[in-house]
């Protein structure tokens, strides 16, 4: 396998593959923290940044680590970068960090993290795997960013708490419509941007796994 | 190379080394950031109380807060279980939350009497007040309250002017409630409803009460309600409970009557 260059895995994740999108890894915090944009861009600075200097530090030591311990000095290593980032937030973004709460923690178990470390820092050198993680950062960046773009827009009418949509609470127009602003809307738009994105890059759409068999009597066929 | 590299040895070394350079990371940090993290707990909170009493305008900076809030606001120990105020411990210091969870300096609440779903009950209180013209004269007193609503407790606090009776001011600086439904508790219109609102009624009885439907103008109690929350019906519930809860008599309600009496 020759090696994949910066340009490639820093850009790829974006469209190719992205990670939620086509690997459909950390749907949990894409549904959690999208309500609105504000935490929607705090929550992929973070992850970007945890992403990739955990792979940066995985790939440096990737030698040493025995292979029967390897998966949790991985999540040694993430886990005191997510404490880092909590903390950090906590002293110089407090209100954000307030609206994140529990999330920001949660990225240790987000499965982009882990799954970049696992599947590449353990394989390639420190630099690349240091660009690896934060182009797939970027690849979930995108996909948050959008979704916080539309959810706080048809939700509340705001964009990052400025208001572009009067409501009608406020004395606008808008009647802002309150599914918007509950996780399992997250859900359906994914699906939908799934489904943009395979139609445009058909190559993503998987086989079915199965296939129904053709009706052979013509008993079953009433 | 390979055998020599799973050998349990180097396996516990390498361990051993990881999670002590980790350690020291977040150690450092987390110690490192304290007292900006807790500056920020402090400032937040004293906002959120020069909000509710209506005092200094949204936007200050943070050394606008203190300096506003150090110049107008006392801060003053209650004791719940005989209603007045108590010197057992520096009112600044004094962290009600963390009393709650100490089982010497507070008590469980039975079923019954828990309306507001907080479970322990702290027995000293830190109240705030905003100091009148005369000796002991209260302008405002800011009351803490706190109650469980849809997903999460709710923290805030309830200003009632120097009638203790008529709400100066009404509002959340924690809770995590649905953006946009429960969250609405912190819209400006939604709090804007409050003051100027009875607490009490004219038998000196608690009346305050949330009401689904719009409160009717011409009902003779319309001073004492306030609409709930569009889409909202357990985080409504939730603050309403929790407002009779600690205006009631397991809350500051004897520590209210005792100040009217001038006993406290």
């Amino acid at each position: 396998m020759s090696q994949p260059t910066v340009k490639e895995v820093l850009f790829n994740p974006i469209f190719n593959n992205n990670p939620i999108g086509l690997q459909i890894l950390g749907i949990c915090s894409a549904l959690a923290v999208t309500s609105n944009l504000n935490t929607a861009l705090v929550m992929s600075v973070a992850l970007t940044l945890v992403t990739g200097f955990s792979n940066l530090f995985i790939s440096m030591i990737r030698s040493q680590i025995p292979n029967s311990i390897r998966m949790i000095v991985q999540m040694v290593i993430i886990a005191s970068l997510v404490i880092l980032v909590d903390q950090v937030l906590k002293a110089y973004a407090f209100s954000l960090s307030k609206q994140l709460s529990v999330f920001v923690g949660l990225i240790i178990t987000n499965c982009i993290v882990m799954g970049r470390a696992e599947a590449f820092a353990m394989q390639n050198p420190p630099l690349l795997s240091f660009f690896d993680g934060i182009g797939n950062g970027l690849g979930y960046s995108a996909m948050l960013i959008a979704l916080g773009i539309i959810r706080e827009l048809t939700g509340a009418g705001k964009l990052m708490g400025y208001t572009i949509l009067p409501t009608v609470n406020d004395g606008g127009w808008y009647l802002p419509n309150g599914m918007m602003l509950l996780p399992p809307s997250a859900f359906f738009l994914i699906g939908l941007f799934i489904w943009g994105i395979r139609s445009w890059k058909k190559e993503q759409i998987e086989k079915p796994s199965f296939k129904m068999a053709p009706q052979v009597s013509s008993k079953e066929a009433y | 190379m390979s055998s020599q590299k799973e050998s349990t040895v180097r396996t516990l070394t390498v361990a051993l080394l990881v999670c002590l350079v980790c350690s020291i990371f977040v150690a450092g940090a987390a110690v490192a950031l304290r007292p900006t993290q807790q500056e920020n707990r402090l400032l937040d909170k004293q906002r959120s109380i020069l909000a509710i009493a209506g005092l200094g305008e949204a936007g200050m900076s943070g050394n606008q807060v203190k300096q506003l809030f150090n110049e107008r606001i006392v801060a003053r120990l209650v004791d719940l279980e005989t209603g007045k105020f108590s010197d057992e411990f520096d009112a600044g210091t004094f962290d009600p939350l963390v009393a709650a969870k100490d089982p010497a300096l507070s008590k469980a609440l039975p079923g019954d009497q828990d309306i507001a779903s907080i479970k322990r009950r702290e027995r000293y209180s830190t109240v705030y007040i905003v100091e009148g013209q005369g000796e002991g004269e209260i302008d405002t007193l800011i009351l803490p309250v706190r109650g469980y609503g849809l997903w999460s407790t709710l923290y805030g606090f309830m200003a009632v002017k120097g009638d203790l009776d008529t709400v100066a001011g009404f509002g959340f600086y924690q809770h995590g409630e649905t953006p946009g439904l429960g969250g609405e508790v912190d819209n400006p219109k939604w709090r804007g409803m409050w003051p100027g609102k009875q607490l009490f009624d004219d038998d000196g009885k608690l009346a305050v009460q949330i009401v689904k439907g719009g409160v009717d103008p011409q009902s003779p109690r319309a001073d004492h309600q306030v609409d709930a929350l569009a889409g909202a019906t357990l985080t409504s519930n939730g603050v309403n409970h929790l407002l009779h809860f600690w205006l009631g008599e397991n809350g500051f309600g004897p520590f209210i009557a005792n100040l009217r009496a001038g006993e406290a």
